[in-house]
């Protein structure tokens, strides 16, 4: 067993599943999206993508390729959120809600594609 | 670039991951630990977007104070923890960095990757040197001073360091890496659209053999030119097919066999193959008689079979009495005057010192000097640093193995046309070259001439071209006349003709030429730039061939022929 994959493996799955506690629930109701939950699926998401630097491979470029989007689109929710709260101060009505839970349901479906990807390498190594 | 990118990257994972978590830890206490306000009574905590803007300032030690309200104690606990823990994130990720472009292998990569981009973005021919040695030094000198691109490969650093520092006038791309190793020729341009030839001058014959396999198997097409010292080693390469092989002691050996039975070809030859712009040293020629040969390795072995086939009579000194069976041999290394004088220094005309050390082989040349004055003195000299010793010893003849080597590749990638004449010339008498060299001696001065070849065609010969579409030939003396003064000559001489692959040696001036023809001259500088001139521009030419003085330019031309009066050059 291979400690660096295992990290490696782990941060990509917390990365996902952590956007996804974020993501479900109803769409425009805040009650449902915890900004703690963004926070955590943020830094995670961060840590899986400089897991990712560094390998030449086709299948690491697009690793890193998913990862980066799903930065983009967390971070995108995050200014969203903040933007709401603190600049317009209107807070977290539905429409924001919906708009930043919309965001990070993006970046979930970057993260399910970085979780195919991990999958079928592994599958590929046990052939 | 890549490599370089992805070794940063990867480098720099920890330190990365280190201030990600440190300041989502930090940013994540500020949001938990309740604040103040303003009359003491506990508020809420800090919102994310404040924390992280706190962290933000905070870690990158600007420090603005206790944003947006004074903070309570707890959470001042808490931000003196965030400033210490920012700075060991900081200083962490700044230190690989530093580590990291110190680190050798990285700067190597860095080295590669700068390299192989100098490299691609060349447009023009270009030569590819590997080992830049003595001999590869003196031809990338030679080769930057008549404008040609080479890429150089050299395995010692200290010599890319050397090389670095002097001064071109074009840009040499040079990489510290292994030639023998096909990565790197493919790196250095192996098959790169403007490579236009591969020389393989390293100082070991396994390394030049390993270069030419990888140049032949890679790009089987590529002009190669290797340099070896021994005979198995050309023979291997012969047999990889490499274009043309030097072995710097075979080369000394045929002009020294040629010096001793056919002084002028010997001269004319020096002379068409020396370093442009040097003066010509006029030597005694050597003598026949008895020589005396000291040393009898590689280079010792290849002088005594050409001294023998230009009949001269042989004495070696040799610390191994067997090594020559068939020759009278003298035990000893030729530093003891005794050894001398048993070999008979006194009664011989030629003395060949040739061991591999040039501090032998300088006391050795010193003391049979003062045995015998009037002795022809052939030095071999091993390393060009020495030069300056060997001058202030003035031998008649110092044999360089790297300057030897140079020359004839320098001929052989300048002007190709040059070994074939060379080779022609071989058959001639020497009375023939005698002269040939008085006449050049009397046209072209004393210093080395250049050689340089022109073909007549659309490229290289615009004016003459066009002017060949209309006539059937052209006189070869207008290429000889001064375009400025149309009395005088240029100082050129034309050496070869090549027409249909037949070659005629020294063309007469009233000959003439046709399209496709291929002429090499030997001449001053200016002599070439101005035949240049005359080659490319129809007003000179027209000049030269009628004496009419047009100034007509592309516009002027076009309007006199639609008046119906013929355009410059075709006068």
């Amino acid at each position: 067993m291979n400690l660096e994959k295992v990290i490696f493996g782990f941060f990509i799955v917390l990365a996902a599943t952590l956007n996804f506690g974020f993501f479900v629930g109803d769409i425009g109701n805040p009650v449902y999206h915890h900004v703690f939950e963004l926070f955590a699926a943020i830094v995670v998401n961060l840590i899986a993508t400089v897991l990712k630097f560094g390998d030449r491979t086709q299948i690491g470029a697009i690793h890193l390729a998913t990862s980066l989007v799903a930065d983009l689109q967390l971070v995108a929710a995050a200014c969203v959120w903040a933007y709401a709260t603190h600049v317009t101060g209107e807070g977290m009505t539905a429409s924001i809600t919906a708009s930043v839970v919309s965001l990070s349901g993006g970046a979930l479906l970057a993260n399910i594609v970085s979780l195919a990807i991990l999958i079928a390498e592994t599958v590929m190594m046990r052939r | 670039m890549g490599s370089v990118f992805f070794i940063v990257l990867r480098r720099m994972r920890a330190p990365l991951i280190t201030l990600i978590v440190i300041y989502a830890v930090s940013v994540l206490g500020l949001v938990l630990i309740p604040g103040v306000d303003a009359s003491g009574k506990p508020a809420p905590p800090m919102s994310f977007f404040h924390a992280f803007y706190f962290v933000s300032y905070t870690a990158s030690t600007i420090g603005f104070g206790e944003i947006p309200a004074a903070f309570s104690d707890p959470q001042r606990m808490w931000a003196t923890a965030t400033i210490y823990l920012s700075v060991i994130g900081w200083t962490y990720s700044i230190l690989t960095i530093l580590a990291l472009f110190s680190d050798r292998g990285f700067q190597q990569a860095l080295a590669a990757s700068r390299f192989r981009r100098r490299v691609a973005r060349i447009a023009e021919p270009f030569y590819l040197i590997c080992g830049c040695g003595e001999t590869g030094g003196l031809l990338i000198h030679a080769l930057d001073r008549i404008d040609r691109r080479c890429v150089v490969v050299e395995s010692d650093e200290a010599r890319i360091v050397e090389l670095e520092l002097e001064d071109f006038r074009t840009d040499a791309p040079a990489l510290v890496a292994d030639a023998s190793q096909p990565q790197t020729l493919l790196l250095a341009g192996l098959r790169h659209p403007w490579c236009r030839g591969v020389l393989a001058l390293t100082n070991q014959d396994a390394a030049n053999l390993a270069i030419a396999a990888a140049v032949r198997l890679l790009n089987p097409g590529m002009p190669l030119l290797c340099r070896a010292e021994l005979a198995d080693t050309v023979e291997r390469m012969t047999g990889f097919g490499a274009d043309y092989i030097f072995n710097p002691f075979e080369v000394f050996g045929r002009l020294l066999a040629q010096a001793l039975h056919a002084p002028a070809r010997y001269r004319l030859h020096r002379w068409l193959t020396g370093t442009p712009g040097t003066c010509m040293s006029t030597g005694d020629d050597p003598p026949r008689g008895r020589w005396i040969v000291c040393g009898y390795g590689r280079f010792g072995r290849s002088v005594v079979s050409w001294l023998v086939r230009g009949g001269m009579e042989l004495t070696l000194i040799d610390p191994d009495v067997k090594a020559a069976p068939g020759f009278r041999v003298v035990a000893g290394s030729g530093i003891e005057e005794a050894v001398l004088r048993e070999a008979g220094v006194a009664e011989a005309v030629g003395f060949v010192a040739g061991t591999d050390d040039d501090i032998n082989n300088l006391s050795i040349a010193m003391a049979a000097r003062r045995l015998n004055p009037e002795l022809f003195m052939v030095v071999r000299q091993n390393q060009q640093a020495r030069r300056e010793l060997f001058e202030a010893y003035a031998p008649d003849l110092a044999v360089v193995p790297s300057e030897i080597v140079g020359h004839a590749c320098l001929a052989l990638l300048t002007t190709p046309l040059l070994p074939v004449f060379l080779r022609q010339m071989e058959q001639q008498d020497d009375e023939w070259a005698r002269s040939l060299l008085a006449r050049m001696r009397l046209e072209l001065g004393d210093d080395v001439p250049e050689s340089w070849s022109v073909r007549l065609d659309a490229v290289q010969a615009a004016a003459a071209d066009a002017w060949l579409e209309r006539r059937a030939s052209l006189p070869l003396a207008a290429l000889l006349t001064n375009p400025a003064a149309r009395e005088s000559r240029l100082a050129c001489v034309p050496l070869l003709l090549r027409r249909d692959c037949g070659d005629h040696l020294v063309p007469t001036d009233s000959g003439d030429l046709r399209a496709g023809d291929e002429i090499l001259f030997a001449g001053t500088h200016g002599a070439r730039v101005r035949q240049q001139l005359i080659l490319r521009n129809a007003n000179a030419l027209a000049y030269v061939l009628t004496g009419r003085e047009t100034q007509s330019g592309w516009l002027w031309g076009w309007l006199l022929g639609r008046l119906g009066r013929p355009p410059a050059g075709a006068a």
